[in-house]
């Protein structure tokens, strides 16, 4: 450069470095649907497949068993209890199952529960199906009210031959229920 | 030479007022840089004192002084204090002092913008201090701030996004304000390869911190909305998940280590050629390494999050990607070595700063590398030697270069030497406790102790008291260093115009202490060749 700028220049600068922090600022937020695009192509699959209705199954591949072990967790807010009425199960892939959860509504009033599914090994999700689950919506729950939910599930016989056994979980969030609430009832303890 | 002349000699004697109208009004980059340093010096006090307490508790195993969840607030906030108000704030504040000086200009490009941009600070702190008052107390996650636990502590959330909010705002305009001063200010004759490396490594510094900063400043408002508004950005039963946070904070936090260390990496190349009396080598290759540097910090960052179940796929590129940037680095270190290499070297205090930060922030160094082995980091994540190793690169890494900064241009400031006796002192019992405090946590990481715990296993006792007794030990050392500052402004010596007798850099061609305004007409073009560092 030969002379030093004028202050006209600065404002022109000083503008645009502004407008590249906006776009910063606005790119925090596109990171939040482009995660879920990542995350789909690069091995989780699509978490959203977890909880949507698949087609039934077609062929069944009878010389396979694989073993498919249910998880129920609870988060830190909300008062339930919850668990699967079996531990696992042996199922042909292709074949159509049924699981059961049981729920229960410890809390004195009337609330929502809603079920977020995971699979592990995550490889394996994109070929866990389900024709019919609890989780794809929420729940709604008496005070003190006691259920049993259905799963209905089968495995694509495309699943890699590597896979042996499958984990399904299960949080149950009660959606009435703030989060803050956790924190108070310990402050106050 | 008779372009001295214009620097000092026609200084509007300040028109400046006086008391304390001075530094609130300034927009002087003097005044401001002055500002900067010392709201950190405070702020490192302030951090500093949460340590101590920290220390203390994990001086013996069990709870002797803080309450567990007082402990993990302190865990959190002097992150938090350090990271955003001792360390960032001296770098600019360094930036201030140096780089208008350095490059020929009278003042920073936005002299109201830059005083803005400093007193946005005390209030940013003031939020975040004031939360240890609260019901609930400060935030206790730690300064990740991930959720959900984030979103649990009490009352004291809103004030500290409020807080990281402000901070965010500040930062973005100190690094706006030095890109333009850079790119518009330079002297006639000042290209960019002849600036002085400090220059370049915060030209670097500043477009990561706009790249970054609002992407924290997106974060936290995500929490904020998710806590107060009703959202699921991180909430799992309404469709969000938790992890996605800790992705955005690290896609923020990889960088902002780098904008930590880059400025210090600038203040080393400047000490280390001065004291072995030789350019430094490589200027060309060192503005590159930190450009790539900066750039692979962008694609890094999960590799603070190996352990939350990543494809494989996504493991190994962190990995590999973490790993690149040992060979930059790599080339910074080399060529540290050798502008030493048969140099006439000295060892006044600014070059044994710089010495100690070339050995100590490379064991930190290495320590990341092992790091960022995955396999290894699921044995290393969350314990003392995560700490161990952060605090390798932080500590004797940018603190050290700020301390070595702070002698090598005190005498340009104040006017005065530092009384090098003294100063000897304090960097011999500053680099020995340093060790001291850290060096054992690698130990007892690498045994499995985990991190912001206030309690532990009675076999890491022997050295959690060793290195609490380092935390004391460089802690009290820090006192020292707030004196030798203090009596150093207040008299001493007269320092000659040009400090150091390797030096190079326009601010040399100024007066001591530099007067109120200087370079009101650009330097010679003499006097830039006679001080560009190739």
């Amino acid at each position: 450069m030969s002379t030093p700028a004028p202050k006209s220049a600065h404002r022109s600068l000083a503008l645009r470095l502004g407008l590249v922090a906006l776009a910063a600022f606005g790119f925090g937020f596109a990171l939040v649907p482009l995660y879920d695009v990542i995350c789909a192509v690069t091995g989780y699959g699509d978490k959203r497949m977890l909880s949507q209705a698949s087609d039934a199954p077609g062929v069944v591949d009878a010389d396979r068993v694989v073993t498919v072990e249910f998880l129920a967790e609870l988060p830190t807010v909300g008062q339930w209890q919850f668990r699967p009425t079996v531990h696992s199960m042996q199922v042909q892939p292709g074949r159509l199952y049924e699981a059961t959860f049981i729920a229960e509504n410890l809390s004195q009033r009337d609330t929502y529960g809603q079920a977020v599914p995971d699979v592990a090994p995550s490889k394996a999700a994109s070929f866990f199906r389900k024709t019919e689950c609890f989780c794809f919506t929420p729940q709604h729950f008496a005070a003190g009210e006691t259920r049993q939910m259905p799963v209905r599930f089968f495995i694509d016989p495309a699943l890699p031959k590597y896979v042996d056994r499958v984990t399904l979980a299960y949080t149950f969030y009660d959606t009435q229920a703030p989060v803050a609430a956790l924190s108070n009832d310990y402050l106050l303890k | 030479m008779a372009n001295t002349a214009y620097a000092g000699t026609h200084a509007h004697q300040d028109h400046a007022p006086r008391g304390i109208w001075r530094w609130l009004t300034t927009t002087n980059h003097k005044d401001i840089g002055t500002l900067y340093l010392v709201f950190s010096g405070i702020m490192f006090f302030v951090g500093g004192a949460m340590a101590m307490l920290i220390r203390a508790e994990l001086f013996q195993p069990g709870l002797q002084f803080l309450d567990p969840a007082f402990f993990n607030s302190m865990t959190t906030v002097h992150a938090l204090v350090m990271v955003f108000g001792a360390v960032m704030p001296a770098f600019v504040g360094l930036a201030n002092w140096m780089i208008p000086m350095q490059l020929g200009a009278p003042d920073m490009a936005l002299p109201r913008m830059n005083n803005f941009s400093f007193w946005i600070l005390p209030f940013a702190f003031s939020l975040l201090i004031l939360t240890l008052f609260l019901p609930g107390g400060a935030p206790a996650g730690g300064w990740t701030l991930y959720p959900p636990l984030v979103l649990q502590g009490g009352e004291s959330l809103p004030l500290a996004i409020f807080a990281i909010h402000l901070l965010g705002a500040s930062s973005i305009m100190g690094a706006i304000n030095v890109i333009v001063t850079i790119m518009n200010m330079r002297a006639p004759g000042l290209t960019l390869l002849r600036m002085p490396i400090f220059a370049w490594t915060w030209l670097i510094t500043a477009y990561l911190l706009i790249a970054v900063m609002p992407v924290l400043a997106g974060a936290v408002t995500m929490l904020l909305t998710d806590h107060f508004f009703g959202t699921s950005f991180f909430s799992a039963a309404g469709g969000g998940d938790p992890v996605l946070f800790q992705h955005l904070f690290w896609f923020f936090g990889h960088p902002e280590v780098y904008i930590m260390i880059l400025p210090a990496f600038g203040v080393v190349s400047e000490i280390i050629p001065a004291f072995s009396r030789k350019p430094l080598f490589g200027y060309e290759s060192m503005v590159y390494a930190t450009a790539s540097i900066g750039f692979l910090s962008f694609i890094v960052w999960a590799h603070h999050m190996f352990t939350v179940g990543m494809p494989l796929a996504g493991q190994m590129f962190f990995m590999l990607t973490t790993m690149l940037i040992a060979v930059p680095t790599g080339v910074k270190v080399f060529n540290w070595a050798t502008t030493l290499w048969k140099g006439s070297i000295t060892f006044e205090t600014p070059m044994l700063f710089a010495l100690a930060f070339l050995f100590l922030f490379t064991i930190g160094g290495f320590s990341g590398l092992m790091l960022a082995i995955v396999p290894a980091d699921f044995q290393y994540h969350d314990t003392y030697f995560v700490v161990a190793h952060f605090h390798y690169v932080l500590v004797p890494g940018a603190v050290f270069a700020l301390m070595g900064g702070t002698y090598y241009w005190l005498p340009k400031w104040s006017g005065h030497m530092y009384n090098e006796r003294l100063a000897k002192v304090h960097f011999w019992l500053s680099a020995i406790f340093v060790n001291v405090l850290f060096f054992p946590q690698h130990f007892v990481g690498l045994a499995g102790m985990p991190r912001r715990i206030p309690d532990y296993a009675t076999q890491f006792a022997d050295w959690n008291m060793i290195s609490s007794i380092g935390g004391f030990g460089f802690g009290a050392s820090q006192l020292l260093f707030f004196y030798i500052v203090w009596r150093t402004v207040r008299g001493g010596e007269k320092a000659p115009q040009k400090a150091w007798e390797g030096a190079r850099g326009l601010e040399w061609e100024v007066p001591s202490p530099a007067p109120h305004h200087t370079w009101d007409s650009p330097p010679s073009v003499a006097a830039i060749e006679r001080n560009a560092m190739h």
